[in-house]
């Protein structure tokens, strides 16, 4: 077998959320491969190499690759998909945007966000929100898989693969990049942070947030949020948490003002320790929490900041 | 310009399922169904493209057992102006609904697709991205903000580090974030009118596509459960806890 990994970059740096990915390529066992699409991501490639367990990093350096776009993406991993029984990216925003397309264009079904693999044809992944656990087989001659993190644990990098670099260019040419708003933070991403404090409607506004900042400065946290915080425009969608955001695992979660619904649940609740604060002693929350406080936030948030 | 709109029928987004004791999936049983939520986005900005003037025809279509019909309908009061039921006893594949939903584009030839982003039963995230390779067209997902402009449709999606805009040529397809739009309520009026609305139904097996499974599922189980803990009384016993007992921080 052998399995073709799509690294996960900004053009300048590989993702962690990639050695987590060959994480779930080496539980399926096989030569691994990894493909950097990009432009000017020779030191992406470079970092690629280094990664345990791969024996082969492609490089496609090429502007039409420079924002991931996922019409030209897909030609060029269906194109390489010829020579590997496996083809897995993670289960991310650019993942999720290309890889259906891989698949369908392949004529194989696609086998979404897996978090535990049992053999090479046979995956776990998560369905209704994280409240049912589904094992799934496939019957395709190529897998198309994309790997949620959570499930698995990174590789080490101290490996030397060789970086062959292709010259192939697929460019759709249906569709183009206009702009972006990245949100620039100098706080660790959502999806590495080992702990995170997030808050939700029991905010109240945008600039409350700042109560949760001195905290996660003091624990080099990263901070998220619940859907209603995001969709009331206290912050970002990048901060949202959940079913149909962002699934987080880390060391400790701290739940500030949110209620607990099922889908901000199937975002955390694999958390290793969760802590809750909320002035309802009912809401749901709680009945996740290793450690629930009944508080007001207004007064509970200065007081460990203080207390840190 | 014609949109399509494909919907789907799925468990209501307030219910928490249930495994069947004997693990071959979740029980359905007297469970309350909807339209998926994003589904619903997607219906939603169908109609105020076509209230904005921009979309001529709004057609909802969905493919599963007859009961979806009730989602349509919903589908043709909030706004649709006709529905499509591809009738089918099978659950299938993404790619295999995404083949018929091919079918359907070839024949109605829509300028705009605009899908949910994702089902909240199957949480596939993989219709509309699998539709757009089928019928060589752009994608737009996880959309929200679209704007029709000329030839071509501007996307604002929702990725991982913010938002980017992407421009698409027409024809191409759109998926739904939770935040393009909040829909509207059927008023009483249009509920009534909805039933008059034309409901074209279809039989799946009578487009000639394979639609056996590629995937087979072998068993579903609960979630590792996790114990509510403990309620601690004050700050201080929640530091001393995260140091000592947890050792979550130092
Ligand atoms: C299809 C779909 C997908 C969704 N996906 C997601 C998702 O990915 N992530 C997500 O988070 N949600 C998601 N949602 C929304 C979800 O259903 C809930 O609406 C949302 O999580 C609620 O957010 P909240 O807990 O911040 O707000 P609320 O439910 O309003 O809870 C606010 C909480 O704050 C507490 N509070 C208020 N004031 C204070 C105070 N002064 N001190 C202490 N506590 C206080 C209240 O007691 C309450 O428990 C989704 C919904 C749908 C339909
Ligand atoms: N059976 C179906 N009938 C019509 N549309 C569907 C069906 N299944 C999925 N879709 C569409 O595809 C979107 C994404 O679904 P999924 O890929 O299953 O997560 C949904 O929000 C619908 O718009």
């Amino acid at each position: 077998m052998s399995i073709l990994v799509f690294a996960e970059h900004d053009n300048k740096s590989l993702k962690a959320d990639t050695l987590k990915t060959v994480a779930a390529a080496q539980a399926i066992g096989g030569d691994i491969h990894i493909l950097v699409t990009g432009s000017d991501c020779q030191t992406v490639a470079e970092e690629a190499s280094k990664v345990n367990g791969v024996s082969k990093v492609i490089v496609a350096d090429n502007a039409a690759y420079e924002y991931q776009l996922a019409e030209n993406i897909s030609l060029l991993v269906t194109e390489l998909a010829a020579d590997y029984s496996h083809v897995l990216a993670t289960a991310l925003t650019t993942g999720k945007n290309f890889m259906p397309r891989v698949a369908a264009l392949l004529d194989v079904a696609q086998i979404s966000d897996i978090i535990a693999v049992e053999s090479s044809d046979t995956f776990v992944r998560p369905i209704y929100a994280g409240n049912a656990i589904a094992t799934v087989q496939s019957s395709d001659s190529k897998k198309v898989i994309t790997v949620r993190t959570t499930g698995f644990d990174a590789v080490a990098t101290d490996g030397n693969a060789e970086i062959v670099a292709i010259d192939t260019v697929t460019d759709a040419g249906i569709s183009s990049y206009v702009s972006d708003e990245l949100t620039v933070s100098e706080r660790p991403e959502l999806g590495a942070a080992s702990v995170i404090i997030s808050g939700g409607r029991g905010m109240q506004n945008g600039d409350n947030f700042k109560l949760l900042e001195g905290i996660a400065d003091k624990l080099g946290a990263a901070i998220g949020a619940s859907r209603a915080a995001v969709d009331a425009g206290f912050v970002p969608n990048d901060m949202q948490v959940g079913q149909t955001g962002k699934i987080v695992a880390p060391d400790l979660y701290i739940a500030v003002g949110i209620s607990g619904a099922i889908q901000h649940l199937a975002g955390m609740k694999d958390s290793k320790v969760i802590v809750a604060i909320n002035k309802d002693p009912e809401a749901p929350i709680f009945q996740v929490a290793d450690y629930g406080l009944v508080a007001d936030l207004f007064e509970a948030l200065p007081e460990l900041e203080s207390k840190l | 310009m014609k949109v399509l709109v494909p919907i789907k029928r799925v468990i209501d987004y307030n219910v928490k399922v249930r495994v069947k004791a004997d693990n071959s999936n979740v029980d359905l049983a007297n469970v309350k169904m909807a339209i998926n939520p994003f589904c619903e986005i997607a219906v939603e900005e169908a109609v105020r493209l076509k209230e904005a003037g921009t979309a001529t025809e709004v057609i909802a279509v969905s493919i599963g057992a007859k009961a979806c019909q009730e989602q349509l309908r919903t589908a043709l009061a909030l706004g649709a102006d006709r529905a499509i039921h591809i009738e089918t006893e099978l659950t299938l594949d993404a790619l295999n609904i995404a083949k018929l939903l091919q079918k359907v584009v070839e024949e109605e030839q829509p300028q705009l697709v605009i899908l949910g982003k994702q089902s909240i039963d199957s949480d596939n995230n993989q219709t509309g991205q699998m539709l757009a390779a089928l019928t060589n067209m752009a994608q737009g997902t996880f959309a929200s903000e679209v704007k029709v402009d000329g030839d071509k449709v501007n996307v604002t999606r929702e990725v991982d580090g913010g938002l980017q805009t992407v421009a698409l040529n027409l024809p191409a397809i759109v998926t739904t974030d939770l935040r393009l739009n909040e829909p509207r309520y059927a008023s009483l009026p249009n509920i009534m009118k909805a039933k008059r609305k034309p409901m074209d139904v279809k039989a799946a097996d009578g487009f000639g596509i394979d639609l056996s499974p590629r995937t087979q599922l072998l068993k579903v189980t609960p979630p590792a459960d996790r114990q509510a803990g403990i309620i601690v009384e004050s700050i201080d016993e929640l530091v001393e806890k995260l140091k000592n007992e947890a050792k979550v921080i130092s």
